[in-house]
């Protein structure tokens, strides 16, 4: 039992970034149907400039307290990853908007390529330590679960940014203009809505999204490196597709699903399949039940638009 | 070419018995190891201490075969890489060498030494330690080190011998070094009269492990082995502490590191134990009047394997000796029947081409550092 919980907070843990980081695959699929394969890579910068600031920070003001340090470092790295997005949209999407579907996937991968390689230049291709500014000690078990204060503040941060996120689509006018793009832009720009600012507007917000999410992915594990992002940006990506690509919920929904399906398979993989599998079938067992899913409900768990996209 | 001209005019103005040392045999001795790129540094040290035993050897004036011979170092640049080491391999068979000295690393030694077989050149490497190196039954494959089976035997018995630790858990991830390492360690267990009571895997590409750590806790382990490098290592570590696990950490070369105390910061404990190939330069029998000779002719302090370059370039000229000859034909055979006291110990081969007494050494951490255990 014991076991079992543990299991589920590590799969909350995880999941949690996931979910964060498949909201932004989400949120440009849904409006333009296109699969942003450099969102991962937007993480790893994120993360990777968070560390640099967090550094200069320390260097010219190191009475500053861990917190503002760390929301210093945050505030950098929101700010150059919405920047980023912003350049990716305008210099490798917008000009391929409407060619055909296979040009701007191609282009979504080298733009991946090109930032890693960038990244590789920059900070080299070594692991770096990414100072943690949050505790990682164990605060004191509850019925057996240990939890460290920095997973319980990548709950709370992922929660409150999904809540707030689901808010401005549903609630404010930016996010009608949103909804209203991604059903039909053309229709959308006849009724007044700008789309180019509203596309570039969704691609700063997924940056800003994976800024967080990369912050608080180095700050849990404490590394930071140039290949980091590729990772959470394929299991994102599963999660997206688990919950229905293109809709908020399901982003959520399948992020904190795929982070619980790996956790709990790692931990009685064995047991279930009596010895036959172990844990370095880890990652198949979330392709199986992804595989499952869109066998019984090809547009995810969530997803009621019929794929007429991809 | 330019300098032999200069010596010979050197000789013939001053020597006047320069006769005899015009007639010198010239013996080419092969290095190769990565002489460029981010462990350029390994590689100069094995290059330096091949050198260092060959002007040894020189000095001494040595005849094979009633000739006087000349030792010569030809070094080449593998860069660790694969594709470039058997280039460089067959370069050096091209140009003659007698013996090699090389390569550094695993990656780079495996595919080269199928060229030094099939040339039939003796090819000692004083650092790759892949068991898979010498698995191959070449005749021409030596090495002087320790390999990996052996350093797994060591942390078997440590962790029950000295630890006293009943419950070990392994993971590794799945790369040839990691799983080798790792099945190493869970083979001598066994021997040991020791099963492991959790066996788990990842990558070498993860950051999160609490998953197969959390199945591993709930199996109770007094002691975790880890086959892999000091990136996942390290992150494995903090997340047993962050899991509350109190078991204790072993890892393999790949997690014995600077590196290793850099990522895992306040992780680091006592409880922290690690296994090298190799023994550090003041426990070598020849260690301290090694380390003052090298500084002294290249001017630059030993940076790790160079003593075991010197010994397996020895190990060469020893074979050369016994079989009176320098033609790799005539003292191949010999190098089976090598012993002598090298710097780093006792040098003897056995039938697959091992050291017989590749020494490991046991590492601590202990105040900001790995402290070598006695």
């Amino acid at each position: 039992m014991e076991t079992l919980l543990q299991q589920t907070v590590n799969g909350l843990v995880v999941g949690s970034v996931y979910a964060l980081v498949a909201l932004g695959y989400t949120m440009v699929y849904g409006i333009l149907g296109l699969i942003n394969f450099a969102h991962g890579d937007v993480l790893m910068i994120g993360a990777l400039v968070a560390l640099e600031a967090i550094r200069l920070i320390q260097l010219y003001a190191p009475d500053l307290g861990l917190i503002p340090t760390l929301l210093g470092g945050l505030g950098v790295s929101v700010i150059v990853c919405m920047a980023l997005g912003y350049t990716i949209e305008r210099t490798a999407y917008r000009r391929l908007r409407n060619a055909p579907r296979l040009a701007p996937l191609i282009t979504a991968i080298g733009v991946s390529f090109l930032l890693q390689t960038l990244a590789m230049i920059i900070w080299g291709r070594n692991y770096h330590t990414f100072p943690q500014l949050v505790s990682t000690t164990p605060l004191e078990p509850v019925a057996g679960v240990f939890i460290t204060p920095v997973q319980i503040a990548i709950l709370v941060v992922s929660a409150t940014l999904m809540v707030a996120l689901l808010l401005l689509v549903n609630k404010t006018r930016l996010g009608r203009a949103m909804r209203a793009t991604a059903e039909n832009h053309k229709v959308a720009s006849l009724m007044g809505v700008d789309t180019n600012k509203i596309i570039a507007a969704t691609f700063i917000i997924g940056s800003a999204l994976a800024a967080v999410a990369g912050v608080m992915f180095s700050s849990n594990y404490g590394i930071a490196h140039y290949a980091m992002g590729f990772m959470p940006g394929l299991k994102a990506f599963t999660a997206a597709v688990l919950g229905g690509i293109g809709n908020l919920g399901g982003a959520m929904l399948g992020g904190l699903l795929l982070g619980l399906v790996e956790s709990i398979g790692a931990g009685y993989i064995e047991d279930m399949s009596f010895g036959f599998l172990n844990s370095s079938y880890q990652d198949i067992f979330a392709f199986v039940i992804l595989g499952i899913v869109l066998i019984f409900r090809p547009t995810g768990l969530l997803g009621e638009r019929v794929a007429d996209r991809a | 070419m330019k300098r032999s001209v200069m010596m010979l005019a050197l000789a013939g103005v001053t020597v006047t018995g320069s006769a005899a040392a015009l007639a010198d045999v010239v013996v080419k001795i092969g290095f190769a190891g990565p002489l460029t790129g981010p462990i350029a540094h390994v590689g100069k040290d094995e290059q330096y201490g091949a050198q260092l035993a060959l002007d040894d050897a020189n000095a001494k004036g040595l005849s094979l075969g009633g000739q006087k011979v000349k030792f010569e170092l030809m070094a080449e640049d593998d860069q660790a890489d694969p594709r470039t080491a058997t280039t460089v391999a067959q370069r050096l068979a091209d140009a003659g060498v007698k013996g090699v000295v090389g390569h550094v690393t695993s990656g780079a030694a495996i595919p080269a030494s199928r060229i030094y077989e099939q040339a039939g050149i003796p090819a000692i490497t004083p650092s790759s330690t892949s068991p898979a190196l010498t698995r191959q039954r070449y005749k021409t494959t030596y090495r002087v080190i320790a390999n990996d089976l052996q350093q797994g035997a060591a942390m078997a018995k440590f962790a029950t011998e000295v630890l006293k630790a009943k419950r070990i858990a392994v993971i590794d991830d799945r790369t040839a070094y990691g799983q080798g390492l790792a099945d190493a360690v869970v083979g001598s267990l066994k021997r040991l009269g020791v099963t492991p009571v959790g066996r788990e895997f990842t990558t070498d590409k993860s950051t999160d492990f609490a998953a197969i750590l959390t199945k591993l806790k709930g199996a109770q382990p007094d002691a975790i082995f880890y086959g892999g490098m000091d990136a996942q290592g390290a992150p494995v570590l903090k997340q047993m502490k962050q899991l509350g696990i109190t078991a204790k950490y072993l890892g393999g070369d790949g997690a014995c590191t600077a590196e290793m105390i850099k990522i895992a910061g306040p992780a680091m404990s006592p409880d922290v134990y690690c296994t090298q190939a190799g023994i550090p330069m003041d426990k070598m029998p020849g260690g301290k009047d090694f380390n003052e000779r090298f500084k002294k002719r290249f001017g630059v302090p030993v940076q790790l394997y160079a003593p075991y370059s010197y010994d397996a370039a020895s190990a060469l000229i020893e074979a050369m000796k016994l079989a009176n000859s320098a033609e790799p034909a005539k003292y191949l055979p010999q190098l089976q029947k090598v012993a002598f006291k090298g710097v780093t110990g006792n040098i003897s081969f056995d039938a697959s081409g091992d050291s017989r007494e590749g020494g490991v050494t046991l590492y601590q951490f202990n105040s900001g550092k790995w402290e070598a255990r006695p």
